[in-house]
């Protein structure tokens, strides 16, 4: 059962990385207007932007947008040019190539149905330690080298448990196909109940909660922004960046925060299926988008609603609640999930 | 000086309540985001929606011109330099037949640069002719910074949006008052 219109793969693959290329930015203006421009204003009791555009300030965003286009494109002068001004595409490449396995319906993925679809997606999320690291130091700027590193360190210390989080989620639905994965919670039963289907944030709590905690470090949000903490480090390592370079970064980091919603919806939340609508179902190629990205925008109001909360943590105390808290409790989980798959 | 010899031991409080009690913290600043989000917010939308001031706010300094006398008080006193007044004399017809001519100081300039302007108010204080009063006016801001030297017409508009003053206490003698 596929789309009736037979077209090469080539064209087919060009639309798909528009249709990503047009994702990016779309789910960043999304995630930014409706959070950080005016769910974070009502939660200090303000209002936000209000003029632009006319209706509750929505033309902000764009308007930033256009100009941080138009602003003058600074390299220093002591810059590794080639790597510096390749550093924020890599950033945003990490946060396109993980697109590619996030399913939006029963016929359709973004782009690939892989069987490691998991197992990518987690890959290629840390492309965007490298674009750090040399953001970092190709601009040769003591305050973006700090910035950089202590991004990596942080960085590697919480794919740890983001990958041993996701884990529980995997070994439940015995597949680390993401389409799998959702075709599970759609069919699945609790305990021989299967009014709700099977959605893996009932079972798998620990491992919902581990995974948000280590998505908000992932992704350098508050409280765990230390990478560019302004009062230490200025801006990390965006420091010596502008214009367009500048939102390139932007870009990432929220297009990115729209993906781990997306990754986060699909693993624990049923991804693109409804209760009650049989998954077959070919009306759920139209809703499941839908219903998706209504599932992301309630996993990204859970991200930005803690943002928007909790001050920065010391650096010390990231690397504790990583090292100490996040990975031990991440491996009780999975042999917790293990031994009652085992048992059940 | 004396010390303590027998200092409180420092209480190791246990694992879990300090877990507990962290966890339940954290919970309850995501309450308070939360119920902040739904109240409604505190912000005036200035340009649309206008706040009145309270009566007696520092906006702007008015000047009711009839009863200067070109004393020079308030512009001598003025911390910034930013009152500048200009007058001259004149000759008044006697009061009483056969009298000596009057001489009075007309008042011919009297401005006040209010990008100079600290609103200390201590020209308001020291006038002794009540020309000087704070008016909570607020909206006089311009495009050019040279422009916010206002004249004494401009400064006279802004007598009409000075508050009546106070009455005074019961049984309280007005100095000088002509009966």
């Amino acid at each position: 059962m596929s789309l009736a219109v037979d077209i090469g793969w080539g064209t087919t693959l060009g639309i798909k990385t528009l249709v990503v290329m047009g994702l990016i930015p779309v789910g960043a203006l999304v995630l930014g207007y409706t959070f950080l421009l005016k769910m974070m204003s009502h939660m200090q009791s303000r209002l936000g932007p209000m003029d632009p555009g006319g209706f509750h300030g929505w033309y902000q965003l764009i308007g930033d947008g256009l100009k941080f286009i138009q602003k003058e494109d600074i390299i220093p002068a002591g810059a590794d040019k080639r790597v510096f001004k390749l550093a924020p595409a890599i950033v945003v490449l990490s946060t396109f190539l993980m697109f590619v396995v996030l399913p939006g319906g029963p016929d359709f993925v973004v782009a690939k149905n892989l069987d490691v679809g998991v197992f990518y997606a987690l890959a290629v999320s840390s492309l965007s330690v490298i674009g750090v690291l040399m953001a970092g130091w190709a601009s040769s700027n003591k305050y973006a080298l700090l910035g950089s590193l202590r991004a990596a360190a942080q960085l590697i210390a919480y794919e740890l448990p983001l990958v041993l989080a996701v884990i529980g989620a995997v070994v439940q639905a015995g597949t680390m196909n993401l389409q799998g994965i959702v075709r599970f919670q759609a069919d699945g039963a609790i305990f021989g109940w299967d009014g709700l289907g099977h959605p893996l944030i009932l079972t798998q709590f620990v491992g919902f909660a581990l995974f948000m905690v280590a998505a908000q470090a992932e992704l350098s949000q508050p409280p765990f922004d230390m990478p560019v903490a302004e009062s230490e480090l200025v801006a990390g390592y965006m420091v010596e960046y502008t214009g367009f370079r500048f939102l390139f970064f932007f870009i990432g980091e929220f297009g990115t925060a729209f993906v781990y919603a997306g990754l986060a919806a699909t693993l624990f939340l049923g991804g693109w299926s409804l209760p009650f609508v049989d998954a077959d179902d070919n009306i759920m190629n139209f809703l499941g988008p839908g219903v998706l990205f209504a599932k992301i925008m309630l996993v990204a109001f859970l991200m930005f609603w803690a943002r928007f909360t909790y001050p920065r943590l010391r650096e010390d105390q990231l690397q504790a609640l990583a090292w100490k808290w996040l990975i031990p409790i991440a491996l009780v989980n999975i042999l917790a999930t293990g031994a009652l798959k085992v048992a059940f | 000086m004396t010390t303590d010899t027998n200092p409180t031991p420092p209480t190791t409080p246990k694992l879990g309540n300090v877990a507990a009690k962290q966890v339940k913290g954290m919970l309850g600043g995501l309450g308070v985001t939360l119920r902040t989000m739904f109240k409604p917010a505190v912000t005036v939308q200035y340009p649309h929606e206008k706040e009145a001031p309270p009566t007696r706010a520092r906006g702007v300094i008015a000047l009711k011109e009839e009863n200067c006398t070109v004393c020079m008080l308030c512009a001598r006193s003025c911390p910034d330099w930013c009152i500048y007044i200009e007058g001259h004399k004149e000759k008044r017809p006697p009061r009483r037949e056969g009298g000596r001519e009057r001489t009075v100081s007309v008042l011919d300039r009297f401005d006040i640069d209010y990008a100079l302007c600290m609103y200390c108010g201590i020209c308001v204080e020291v006038c002794p002719f009540d020309a000087l009063h704070w008016s909570p006016e607020y909206e006089y801001s311009e495009p050019s910074i040279a422009h916010l030297l206002h004249d004494k017409d401009r400064l006279g508009e802004w007598e009409a949006t000075v508050p009546e003053a106070e009455p005074l206490e019961l049984g309280a003698v007005v100095k000088g008052a002509k009966k």
